[in-house]
């Protein structure tokens, strides 16, 4: 009887997490003078480690991330409790309808003075405790990496973020005198919001910088889908030690650089891809937030704005000529 | 297999079917109906073809009556809009209007059956005013209608009162007193605008008030003064449930009106934009000039719980569909409800009838609005 004998050979394919190395668990490095102590017994949860590291804790909570939760927890609280008041306090409700449900901000009669709580009042309560939850994140983000002695470069991705966030819900609104242009909180709601906002402003898809955006956001999946592929590719040949490969440059880093150079003629480099990767994901938000600041303070209708640009075409004409009955006097 | 991957296959499963199960099964085919390359398409599931036309079928309609003969006004007593009929179209009429309306009631849900001049029962009062309606609509709403017109089967169907009517919403049981929870009129999965959270009483500002549906200026750049546009988005959001009742209620897509790349450009649009802005401003009219006006009429069984008449919207001849009952050509087959006629001079049949009395006095006295336009 013949020995059985694979068609192929699979080696390492790391498209799942194989290789699950336990050790002593340690807390992490001595923290400088003045920070707080980690709390938790580190663990380890086998299942976690086929996705990521197996150990949990200890975390650094710090006298930050506290107030951070503190004014988070408050802000989901409120909106949670509107929700319920909003489906007469029926628990089953708030779940049926979760995603429908909303806080909302203040009509538009109330322009940007503090609204009754019940017409938007609650609505911009949440958005300070929320802005500020935020913000001391953002802190805690800056200060724990300067703490460990890293760059700060997670931190400025982060205000990224939220300087979309603040042009939303904050600085738009501002400059359009009034707190009702701003996004409610809720699922659906944000997102009927989203088109609203495009309706009125003639075509946000013809806002260059909304343009520009969707560039960097497809561009961020595409460059992470490259860059993780190959890093996957070249780990048999100890590609996953990156940080070493960038000035250290084994085979690895040769093979990976030559597949890009031998199928689209250019690669970037161990290092530059992270570059490409963080200014791509920084870029989205960034450019996004300019577009939005520019929707109604600047520009009220995007697509005459292109139109006059000479940024779109025009299409040959195949239907009837319509005329719009309100122009040609008609009040039935 | 492990047991976990096992699990995690079944999940998967479980997963992907949940997903699913909102959508609607294929085959889901586009119909172009603009320039290629501009997404201008018609949505269309042929699996449903079938079921859309047997349920949008046009009931026969009898021969037509001789008009020779003495007039229905001559005839019968209290005949206020069809007297100038003969007996025998009259007769046709009210048989087309039960089988319409009331076939299972009959005669009776409108008819005092002992005496059918009698106005006592709301039923009789109001159908006089929705004949009434029907011919005004007939007669003054042809850039909507067109030539093809209406019966009040193109409404009815069948039923008392029309599948598809609207009240003023209920509004939440403990809004008042209560600081929290302000729904602003939407964030409620509404079937009224398609499950989406936008304003779920699109009705209210647009057919029976007059607010303004346009969002949209007619500058690229932010003017000031007369050019001003002070639309907010919230104002969007409220013409977008409209549209999305209007889409809903014609079983369309938002192409079929608009060129999607430019809601507010008439000239990119469709011509059927036009045909549904006079469809807007029909609505409306019919609410305020026939509908309301018969509050007093009706009794509280047929009332919203806001005390409202029931009121028609886009859907209540529509159906689902972008010509209700499929363009039947039905209505030329009933010439008393095309057009408009002066109320018959009370005569004779007057001092006979019972005077009109309960809750249908106010509207029973009513005469036809002249024309608006």
């Amino acid at each position: 009887m013949a020995q059985f004998q694979p068609l192929f050979s699979i080696e390492n394919q790391n498209l799942f997490t194989e290789v699950q190395p336990t050790g002593p668990l340690h807390p992490g490095p001595a923290l400088p003078h003045g920070d707080w102590r980690r709390s938790g017994q580190p663990f380890l949860v086998h299942l976690l480690g086929r996705i990521g590291n197996a150990q949990i804790g200890p975390i650094y909570l710090g006298g930050l991330g506290v107030m951070s939760l503190a004014f988070g927890t408050l802000a989901f609280n409120i909106i949670g409790f509107n929700m319920l008041a909003s489906v007469d306090w029926s628990p089953l409700q708030l779940i049926r309808q979760l995603f429908w449900l909303a806080l909302e901000p203040p009509p538009p009669a109330f322009g940007l003075s503090f609204p009754p709580l019940a017409q938007g009042g609650w609505w911009l309560i949440t958005g300070f405790l929320l802005t500020a939850s935020i913000m001391l994140w953002w802190v805690r983000t800056y200060r724990r990496a300067r703490q460990l002695g890293l760059g700060t470069h997670v931190a400025w991705a982060f205000a990224a973020a939220i300087w979309l966030y603040l042009v939303c819900g904050f600085f738009r609104p501002i400059m359009m005198g009034s707190w009702s242009e701003a996004v409610p909180f809720g699922i659906f709601p944000h997102l009927d919001w989203v088109s609203a906002l495009s309706l009125r402003y003639g075509n946000l898809f013809y806002n260059p910088f909304h343009a520009l955006s969707i560039v960097f956001l497809y561009g961020s999946v595409l460059l992470f889908a490259m860059h993780g592929a190959t890093i996957l590719a070249v780990s048999r040949f100890g590609g996953e030690r990156e940080i070493e490969q960038i000035v250290d440059r084994g085979t690895a880093s040769e093979r990976a650089a030559l597949f890009w150079r031998w199928t689209m003629g250019f690669n970037a480099s161990m290092e530059s891809i992270h570059r490409w990767a963080w200014w791509f994901a920084v870029l989205c938000p960034l450019v996004g937030g300019i577009g939005i600041l520019l929707t109604g303070p600047v520009v009220d209708n995007w697509y005459l704005w292109s139109m006059k640009h000479g940024v779109v075409p025009s299409y040959p004409a195949v239907y009837p000529i319509s005329v719009d009955p309100a122009l040609i006097g008609v009040k039935p | 297999m492990s047991v976990v991957t096992r699990a995690c296959h079944l999940f998967v499963a479980a997963l992907a079917a949940a997903l699913l199960a909102g959508c609607e099964r294929p085959p889901v085919t586009a119909i172009q109906n603009g320039y290629r390359g501009t997404g201008m398409a018609q949505v269309n599931n042929p699996r449903t073809d079938a079921k859309t036309v047997a349920r949008n079928m046009a009931p026969e309609s009898a021969e037509a009556a001789s008009p020779d003969g003495p007039k229905a006004s001559q005839v019968y007593q209290n005949v206020k809009v069809l007297g100038h009929l003969s007996v025998g179209e009259f007769s046709r009429h009210m048989a087309a209007i039960t089988s319409w309306v009331a076939p299972k009631e009959g005669c009776a849900y409108c008819h005092n059956v002992q005496n059918f001049a009698d106005d006592g029962k709301y039923t009789k009062v109001v159908a006089r005013r929705m004949v009434q309606m029907t011919q005004h609509l007939n007669a003054d709403w042809k850039p909507h209608v067109g030539t093809t017109g209406v019966t009040c089967y193109t409404c009815h169907r069948g039923n008392p009162v029309p599948a598809q009517v609207w009240y003023a919403p209920a509004g939440r049981k403990y809004a008042e007193n209560s600081v929290m929870g302000d729904l602003a009129g939407q964030n409620i999965g509404a079937p009224s605008v398609g499950y989406s959270s936008l304003p779920n009483d699109p009705y209210t500002p647009y057919l029976l008030q007059d607010l303004p549906i346009r969002v949209n200026g007619n500058e690229a750049l932010k003017f000031t003064g007369m050019k001003k546009n002070l639309s907010s988005t919230k104002q969007a959001e409220h013409t977008y449930g409209l549209m999305v009742h209007m889409a809903n209620s014609l079983g369309v897509n938002c192409t079929f009106c608009h060129n999607t790349r430019a809601f507010q450009s008439w000239s990119e649009a469709p011509p059927q934009r036009v045909t549904a802005w006079y469809g807007i401003r029909m609505a409306r009219d019919l609410n305020v000039a026939y509908m309301e006006p018969l509050t007093a009429t009706f009794p509280d069984n047929r009332k919203g719980v806001k005390g409202d008449v029931a009121k028609v919207n886009c859907s209540t001849c529509h159906q689902g569909v972008n010509k209700p009952l499929l363009g039947a050509q039905m209505a030329k087959n009933h010439p008393e409800l095309l057009q408009t006629v002066a109320p018959v001079p009370v005569t004779v049949a007057a001092a006979d009838a019972t005077p009109a009395a309960g809750p249908g006095a106010a509207a029973a006295t009513a005469t036809p609005e002249a024309p608006k336009k």
